[in-house]
């Protein structure tokens, strides 16, 4: 089912918590909706499901308008934080109850119930926990009772919020690697939202970055990554440095000299330079380079991140080396981003 | 998670390395002592002293079983109309925020504050043939004050604060994502609460109701006033008690009273159990 979002925003208490957003999902993707906390990424999901109306816009399931239908009748399966299980309920209640709701020809039978509920628990890995009831299983595994709850119903997209927010790193791997064979199995439209990039680069067939209630950006894991269209994007995925330049003559320049880097297209004028700590060349002699003091150096994994202090204002710029080169010895290493992005310093994306 | 421990005969629960187990354990035995067993054990005493024939004469004769049905009666249904009536209030006063709710909120507690005397007269004044609900409803043919419903009525006010105070933090307590996940699911409101939440709320809702009822079984002052107090009609067992004191048969106030120690106790009993038995399968 494809879903469209189409110029929505959302107000609470007159503040906008969503301004003027629109998405267009494909049917059978995997999309994850990724921002700081107060992005509105959680409202722009529960918008779809349904649980928040819009202030103005509206949302489609295929062409059909969504937003005037209840949260009922929008059939969507919805997967809460803190998995919000009926605790009263065995397992296989649990899964069940979307069913058993039902009324006249559209309720299955009680065996017809039982089936499906035993055969979600071996889609999800916990054949034989029908018996239990929440409060005896694990965190991880009473998410997975929760997805498969809101699978039941077949529903016309599977919308998860912060699936994996309360659960451990490790346990929350192997969620993510399973969450993605469930997707590809069963090919539902799937949303999650998240605030862990590595979850959304990682699991997502396209990303969409969001920020203080407005999409900033939407791509696939590569393109967020590699072409961050504004500093937002930049900064919130993966690390990156950035400095204050001066764009003169096509030239990019820092205080008083010109850094070795062109930008014929760039207009003149004061810019942000942003580069990721990895994406650099070392100089040896500095004619037309970025030199700094070496201000810190950590072991981070197999490379060595130095910290450096540009110029007279002391800006710091993080830059990665391997862990043996000679560089690391030194106090003073001169440099040139390999790749990197101009934005002026206006346009702050907001 | 199946490794629960094995319950192996009696053992004292193992204390914490905080300290203060043996102290407080040892004070409470005291005190409950103290307070509660040596009283009851004098009442006992007391109605002991009788010997069995004449305790069963007093207690089987007719007036003494029609005093303990119209109590234990009574208190059941007055209880049973809070469960309904209160479980609705704490809901209103947890979920809605309206102009006024402090008032009505400070209202409920009135109850326990009241001198049950004073609610008895007001009642009684209300509710008399020529009170101003008791003229609205004798039209209807239905008679409140001097009647057993009288005494419901009574009873219904007094412990009404029981019910509510007792559901009120569960239903605080009730997270709004298990509704939102049940709506997520197609279930209808009506399905949402009967399903989901009133299970919830039992354990609690059952206490309310234990409490409500033990409150109306004992209680006294309210109920002398507009009940009108009638041999076999509307005579409650705690009155058939003061009656006997003040002709000093002590003996046969205290065997009274007995039965009505065992019966309630015999009925908590049922009801605690029923809650754990709840608990255990909602919880």
């Amino acid at each position: 089912m494809e879903v469209r979002v189409a110029n929505v925003r959302k107000e609470f208490d007159r503040f906008p918590a969503l301004r003027d957003v629109s998405l267009d999902i494909r049917s059978g993707e995997l999309i994850a909706l990724l921002g700081p906390s107060g992005s509105g990424k959680t409202t722009l999901l529960r918008l779809i499901a349904g649980l928040e109306r819009p202030t103005t816009g509206k949302i489609f399931f295929g062409d059909e308008d969504a937003s005037s239908k209840t949260i009922q009748e929008r059939n969507v399966g919805f997967v809460f934080q803190h998995y919000a299980l009926f605790r009263h309920m065995t397992v296989a209640d649990n899964i069940g109850f979307g069913l058993k709701v039902r009324h006249g020809a559209t309720r299955p039978s009680n065996e017809e119930i039982r089936r499906r509920a035993s055969e979600l628990l071996d889609l999800v890995q916990l054949s034989g926990l029908e018996k239990r009831y929440p409060a005896q299983l694990s965190g991880g595994q009473r998410q997975r009772v929760a997805l498969a709850r809101a699978m039941a119903i077949e529903p016309k997209v599977l919308l998860l919020d912060e699936p994996f927010g309360a659960l451990d790193a490790q346990v929350r791997r192997e969620l993510r690697r399973w969450l993605r064979d469930i997707h590809d199995t069963t090919g539902h439209t799937t949303v999650f939202v998240t605030h862990d990039q590595e979850e959304a680069l990682e699991l997502a067939d396209r990303v969409v970055v969001m920020s203080q209630g407005q999409i900033e950006q939407i791509g696939s894991a590569d393109e967020v990554y590699d072409t961050p269209n504004s500093p937002f994007v930049f900064g919130f995925i993966g690390e990156s440095s950035s400095l204050p330049v001066r764009i003169t003559d096509g030239q990019v320049w820092i205080a008083d000299r010109p850094i070795g880097l062109s930008a014929p297209n760039h207009p003149a004028g004061d810019a942000l330079l942003y580069f990721r700590p990895h994406d650099i060349e070392l100089l040896d002699g500095c004619s037309g380079c970025i030199a700094g003091t070496v201000a810190a150096s950590r072991r981070v994994a197999g490379t060595r991140r130095v910290e450096l202090e540009i110029g007279g204002e002391r800006q710091r710029v993080e830059i990665e080396l391997p862990v043996d080169h000679i560089a690391t010895q030194k106090s003073r290493i001169a440099f040139r981003p390999s790749r990197w992005k101009l934005f002026p310093v206006k346009s702050t994306g907001n | 998670m199946t490794t629960t421990p094995a319950q192996a005969g009696w053992r004292f629960k193992q204390p914490s390395v905080i300290p203060g187990f043996g102290l407080t354990l040892g004070f409470s035995l005291v005190y409950l002592t103290l307070i509660i067993l040596i009283p009851l054990a004098g009442l006992v005493w007391r109605s002991a002293s009788l010997g069995w024939v004449d305790f069963w004469r007093i207690v089987t004769a007719d007036r003494t079983l029609k005093a303990l049905e119209i109590s234990f009666g009574t208190a059941l249904i007055a209880a049973a109309i809070n469960v309904v009536f209160g479980t609705i209030v704490a809901w209103v006063l947890v979920r809605y925020k309206f102009p006024g709710r402090r008032v009505v909120d400070a209202m409920v507690d009135l109850p326990f504050a009241l001198p049950t005397a004073v609610a008895g007269i007001a009642l009684t004044t209300l509710y008399a043939p020529n009170g101003w609900l008791g003229s609205l409803l004798m039209p209807l043919g239905i008679k409140v004050a001097y009647t057993p419903l009288g005494i419901i009525v009574a009873l219904v006010f007094v412990s009404l604060p029981f019910v509510v105070r007792t559901v009120e933090p569960i239903i605080e307590e009730i997270d709004k994502e298990v509704e939102e996940a049940a709506a997520t699911l197609g279930a209808s409101r009506f399905q949402t609460i009967t399903r989901v939440l009133f299970p919830g709320l039992a354990p609690a809702i059952i206490t309310g109701f234990a409490l409500a009822f033990a409150r109306g079984v004992g209680e006294y002052g309210s109920v002398i006033f507009i009940a009108g107090n009638l041999p076999k009609v509307t005579e409650i067992a705690p009155l058939l008690i003061v009656i006997r004191l003040e002709e000093f048969n002590y003996a046969a106030a205290t065997a009274i009273a007995a039965v009505m120690l065992a019966i309630s106790f015999a009925m908590l009993l049922v009801i605690n159990l029923l809650q754990a038995w709840s608990r255990k399968r909602y919880g």
